[in-house]
């Protein structure tokens, strides 16, 4: 027998699973789904092993999605599962690791009989409690919290759970219209893999899945075997919110898994910046996996040898009821942290340090006479580390996968003014590679409104480090037009006519600036990439060569 | 009265297609491609079809041209030295995109260098407000001083924050640098694409700029050149919405023939459709590199408002720059006869986008090539006649496919070489396949009930197979399939679609605003189209970019003459909401409703088809027969072999069969029969009639 079309099937699953985001994208209300693209939607085999997952998405959806499923069939009850069931959590522990992140799980049944499952995730808008910031001091004042039940009974939907969510939120309409486009997309999903099923005359997904799994489990095994053995440590300081955080991982590559240890990592802070575990593995796995196997696709087999643990009462596996819901800032910074020991095991692979967490911000405008108020909500990114043969990214995220919104539309939702949004010369660590460059932003309001300023940044005291001569990145700054310096997280009351001056974090350098080749550095001079200053006293360029 | 004589031409990447249809006659040609002066293979392919006609170039009563030429001078960046000129704060806006990375995967991704690099990004101080106020004014000694910066540059570009509801500060700087600075060509943001979004809009405009020096100074070599020969005829350009425009628009807006020759393609299809008074039609069009594919809803090929040109990084989407102007919408991928197919770490095959392209083309060309492609599996598999392939003018060697399937597939795979050329097959069919089913889904569209018309020289092979995999059950494949893209052009209507982004909620709906706005865009789509022919009758058709606030998606929602006219807000949401439901089940209530953009379609009517009679009695035709690779069994069948020549009016040929002409090889896969129609379309439906 022909393995053809197995390699079909499999191929076709990844296209139903992107077919189900794309549905997703399109009916959803929420900025952060629709704009920048934080969700992701998966297939998983009647064991809830995944099988193919949607490349649109973040990592860190996407990695902690794979371990939902399981959580979804102990607590329902495969036994009591019917067709029409669609069920529902927002447990930051059992799905994506803050309560704005909606974990839909619809059964999938095909001629009667129960296949597998197809899951989905979207950040929504809003989920009650305090709003969306790092200020809460435990997950009861994050939100209202949904843990796994069912949302349709055989097609009925529980109106209980939707008045009670409509009534605890900012927005309901949008909430309950996510969810409903959450649920919509699974339908979509299933239906293709019914039609499929149909197409190969194959019962279930037992065959397609044993050959996805085995498939994908040696591949990655194969490349795990091709890497030297080793153990390396690396520690990385970072801004936190309280206090300094230190995060640190013992990552050791065996011959048939690779293996991350955060002990010694700091413990929780007292604000919501704290990770589940479930995140941690997601962005950890995500590194690792973008290193030594990325062609391979996301499934359970593929994820499988990539080992994440991290002792209980450490920053990155806060417990209930840890405040999380700024868990992206310090999940963001966790590659960055498992590539410095990466790096001493696999030489000449993994960038250096770069900007790591988005530099979002979020204005609260109220007029100063009549009109309306408004929340404007802005995603923006600093510079990727350089990488062993290559600059780094200006201006781009990573290792989130999410886009920035058009200035335009960005002042089409408020009285808000963007008066820059451009490169910030001299921020790319410099080295033989440099660094990308952050950005510089200047945010004021419309005349006749106030503003309060929401930071949700890192990097302020701690940017990021260049490697092996490389020099640091540009550190975040963030100032009032008047020049006093605002902190790095947390809300601001910007006075009257006054703006907000932002300069975001560049990616750290590689090697010795001098090293650099004398054409990229006169390139990056007369492009403005580097000021005349940095291209003579960093790279020792010789104005008369 | 002057019989008229219409000149189709299409210059492709490698051929340049003319088709010249007189007194109810059809002749063309194809010629290679002559990059440094494209006018001569357009002179060359006239004279020949002129000879055909019996008809002197004086005669033609019309040209209608659509070139690939823009879109290669984007992806080869071989435009002119440009300078782009924008608000202070904002000259990175090029260069940082959407901020994000197209593939999340992989460590050393680049990202496409900026069209525009930075030390040719100038910025003047300046700010409009998002509701077109100013909040800082231009000052003209400022533009004047920059003039002197701009002495070196061949073309400029100038593109200001929420320019399209406010361009005064652009015009006033193409005014100042238009006396200082006399023979530079100047393109404005507010003028080339006044959208919403700086990043597209910008881009837009830097690619205008880019490719115009060479397009306007080429088509007025072609102008000239035509007219040299007697050709005096008005001459008429294709644009990617699928409309046509005078020559003079098209030297001062070149990106809007930015992917012409496939939206010709599309425009052919479409005439079949109404010929077959099909609603709803998928169009198939495979080359040589790539397969393209457009959903086509009564009688007229979907449109959209941004489409992505060269694509840097495995045709993946987000890897190329953005192009905002309306475009017939669709999804092109990395899928043609040339498609090369190796095996990758997981042990399994993959095909594309690299192309064997035409040198040294698939192994079985026997020009050099040693990689297995497309056209090799498909000789392997007994869907190509080794001896008559492109009319027996390129004779194939199928040992020298095997050869390639079996060191570059089969050995790695451990299957023999049959196997390796159906996986192959079977893996291009299946991407082309999704890629179909992803841009049905993402068009609100579900492919039951879809009939698919197939052309270009690679399509009628899989197109059948492509049929069974996305459960179409019916396929036409007209005649001409080998130079589509130029008949379209002979069927495209004079059309040109104004839009403006201006946003308005209907709770806060300004009836006035929007009935002053849409008259506004109807003079101007009216003026263009009248431009092309002034006696032409010109049918405006209005449309609103709706969504629910909160939403990212908006979707178009068609509007009455009488309601863009005599707007009111309670017409605007029955509309939207009546639409919305269609689209996707229901409406949600209690949610305010947006409007975004506005867009307004000038077009003269397209004269209704004759209507195909139906088939004719079936009348079986003598057939010889060939061995075919039958998919449902993994073996080679008995099929039979008929010319197209002999698929008259009621010709029945029940499938497996195989079809053959000079362009192209038709696949009837076993479950289908083939009809020949009066109007020399091959109509294939799945059943035994």
């Amino acid at each position: 027998m022909t393995t053809v079309p197995h390699q079909i099937m499999w191929n076709r699953l990844i296209s139903i699973v992107e077919e189900q985001a794309q549905a997703l994208i399109r009916t959803a209300f929420s900025t952060s789904v629709r704009e920048a693209g934080d969700l992701s939607a998966g297939v998983y085999d009647v064991a809830g092993r995944m099988l193919a997952q949607a490349v649109t998405g973040t990592p860190g959806h996407v990695n902690a999605m794979a371990d939902a499923v399981a959580h979804f069939i102990r607590e329902i009850g495969a036994a009591t599962m019917a067709e029409g069931d669609v069920y529902i959590t927002n447990d930051p522990w059992m799905g994506t690791g803050h309560l704005h992140d909606i974990t839909v799980v619809t059964p999938a049944f095909h001629l009667g009989r129960h296949v597998g499952f197809f899951g989905c995730t979207a950040h929504v808008v809003d989920i009650g409690g305090r709003g969306f910031g790092a200020d809460g001091n435990s997950i009861y004042e994050e939100g209202v919290q949904i843990p796994i039940m069912r949302l349709m009974d055989r097609g009925r939907v529980d109106a209980t759970l939707i008045a009670l969510l409509r009534v605890n939120t900012r927005e309901p309409d949008q909430l309950i219209g996510d969810i409903h486009a959450l649920a919509a997309c699974n339908g979509i999903g299933t239906a293709r893999l019914s039609a499929m099923l149909a197409e190969y005359g194959a019962a279930d997904l037992a065959a397609i899945a044993d050959f996805i799994l085995d498939h994908s489990r040696r591949a990655t095994l194969a490349r795990i075997a091709a890497l030297p053995l080793g153990t390396a440590r690396a520690q990385m300081r970072i801004d936190g919110f309280s206090a300094p955080v230190d995060l640190c991982v013992r990552v050791t590559i065996a011959a048939d898994h690779i293996a991350a240890d955060f002990a010694g990592t700091s413990a929780p802070d007292p604000k919501g910046i704290n990770v589940p575990l479930v995140y941690t593995k997601a962005y950890a796995c995500y590194a690792l996996k973008c290193a030594v196997a990325p062609d391979i696709p996301n499934n359970a087999a593929s994820l499988e040898p990539f080992r994440i643990t991290a002792p209980e009462g450490t920053i990155v596996n806060a417990i209930r009821p840890a405040p999380v819901a700024l868990r992206h800032v310090i999940g963001h910074l966790i590659p960055d942290t498992v590539y410095g020991a990466l790096d001493q095991l696999l030489p000449d692979t993994v960038p250096a340090e770069g900007a790591g967490a988005l530099c979002n911000f979020q204005v609260s405008l109220r007029p100063l006479g009549a009109g309306r108020r408004a929340e404007v909500l802005c995603f923006n990114s600093g510079g990727t580390g350089a990488r062993p043969g290559l600059d780094g990214l200006s201006a781009t995220a990573f290792p989130s996968g999410v886009m920035t919104m058009p200035v335009e539309a960005t002042e089409h939702a408020g009285p808000v003014v963007i008066w820059r949004k451009e490169l910030r010369p001299d921020s790319g660590g410099a080295g033989r590679r440099r660094g990308g460059l952050g950005q510089v932003m200047e945010v004021g309001a419309r005349d006749g409104y106030a503003f309060d300023f929401s930071a949700m940044f890192d990097r302020m005291h701690h940017p990021a480090r260049g490697r092996a001569g490389g020099q640091a990145g540009g550190a975040t700054e963030v100032t009032l037009s008047d020049g006093t310096t605002l902190p790095g997280k947390g809300r601001t009351a910007v006075p009257p006519g006054a703006t907000v001056r932002l300069a975001f974090p560049g990616g750290g350098g590689i090697g010795d600036p001098r090293d650099r080749d004398r054409a990229a550095v006169r390139a990056d001079l007369a492009l403005g990439y580097i000021s005349a200053q940095a291209a003579r006293d960093i790279y020792g360029l010789d104005e008369d060569t | 009265m002057m019989q008229t004589a219409n000149l189709g031409v299409d210059i492709g990447g490698t051929f340049t297609d003319v088709v010249l249809e007189t007194g109810g006659q059809s002749h063309s040609t194809k010629v290679l491609t002559a990059y440094a002066a494209p006018e001569e293979a357009i002179l060359d392919g006239m004279a020949q079809v002129c000879a055909k006609a019996g008809l002197a170039p004086g005669a033609i009563t019309r040209i209608i041209h659509g070139t690939t030429l823009a879109t290669n001078a984007l992806i080869e960046r071989r435009g002119a030295r440009t300078a782009f000129v924008t608000t202070e704060g904002f000259r990175d806006t090029l260069e940082m995109r959407s901020e994000s990375r197209f593939e999340q995967y992989d460590l050393n991704l680049t990202l496409p260098p900026p069209l525009i690099p930075r030390d040719a990004r100038f910025t003047l101080r300046e700010r409009i407000d998002a509701g077109g106020g100013v909040l800082i004014a231009l000052d003209p000694a400022e533009v004047a001083a920059l003039a002197d910066r701009l002495r070196d540059f061949q073309s400029i570009a100038v593109g200001f924050l929420h320019s399209y509801l406010n361009p005064a500060h652009e015009r006033m700087v193409r005014d100042i640098l238009a006396a200082r600075l006399p023979g530079i060509a100047i393109s404005l943001s507010s003028e080339v694409s006044p959208q919403m979004r700086e990043y597209e809009r910008f881009t837009t405009t830097c690619a205008n700029a880019y490719v115009r020096p060479q397009m306007e100074s080429y088509l007025g070599r072609l102008r000239a050149r035509l007219a040299a020969t007697g050709a005096t005829c008005p001459v008429f350009l294709m644009h990617s919405g699928g409309g046509i425009m005078s020559l003079d628009s098209a030297a001062q807006f070149p990106v809007r023939l930015v992917e012409s020759g496939p939206a010709g393609g599309a425009i052919f299809a479409a005439d079949v459709a109404r010929r077959y008074a099909l609603p709803r039609v998928l169009s198939f069009d495979m080359g040589g590199t790539t397969a393209k594919i457009c959903l086509i809803r009564d009688g007229a090929p979907k449109t959209a408002r941004v489409f992505e040109v060269a694509r840097s990084y495995r045709f993946k989407k987000g890897s190329g720059m953005p192009i905002s102007i309306p475009v017939i919408d669709m999804v092109e991928i990395g899928a043609g006869g040339g498609s090369l197919a190796q095996v990758d770490a997981l042990g399994q095959i993959r095909v594309g986008p690299e192309s064997a392209g035409s040198e040294p083309g698939p192994a079985c060309y026997g020009r050099g090539g040693t990689r297995p492609a497309v056209t090799d599996a498909d000789l392997i598999l007994g869907r190509l006649d080794p001896d008559g392939f492109a009319g027996g003018s390129i004779p194939l060697a199928p040992a020298a496919s095997a050869a390639a399937l079996d060191q570059h597939l089969a050995a790695p795979l451990g299957c023999d070489t049959l196997t390796a050329a159906f996986g192959l097959s079977e893996v291009v069919d299946e991407n082309m396949a999704n890629a179909a089913r992803v841009h049905a889904v993402e068009s609100g569209e579900d492919l039951t009930g879809y009939t698919m018309i197939a052309f270009g020289g690679a399509a009628p092979l899989h197109a059948g197979r492509l049929c069974q995999k996305l459960g179409i059950d019916r396929l036409i494949v007209p005649p001409g399939a080998g130079v589509g893209s130029a008949i379209g052009f002979l069927r495209a209507p004079y059309a040109y679609e104004a839009t403006r982004s201006v946003y308005m909620r209907i709770d806060g709906f300004d009836a006035h605003k929007v009935a002053t706005l849409f008259a506004a865009l109807r003079a101007e789509a009216t003026d263009f189209v009248l431009s092309c022919d002034a006696q032409a009758t010109v049918d405006a058709a209005h449309k609103a970019y709706m969504r629910y606030a909160g939403q990212g998606w908006e979707i178009p929602v068609a509007l009455p003459r009488a309601m863009a006219e005599t707007p009111t807000a309670e017409g605007f949401l029955a509309l939207f909401e009546a639409e919305y439901a269609a689209l996707f089940g229901r409406t949600v209530a209690g949610l305010a409703v947006e409007i975004t953009v506005w867009a307004v379609n000038a077009a003269t009517p397209l004269p209704t088809p004759a209507l195909t009679p139906p088939a004719a009695t079936a009348q079986p035709v003598a057939t010889t027969p060939r061995a075919l690779h039958d998919a449902a069994r993994g073996t080679m069948q008995p099929a039979a072999v008929a010319p197209r020549a002999l698929m008259r009016d009621g010709a029945h040929l029940p499938g497996p069969a195989i079809i053959t002409e000079a362009e192209t090889t038709i696949i009837i896969p076993a479950g289908f029969t083939a009809t020949g129609r009066a109007d020399g379309c091959i109509d294939i439906t799945r059943g035994q009639p």
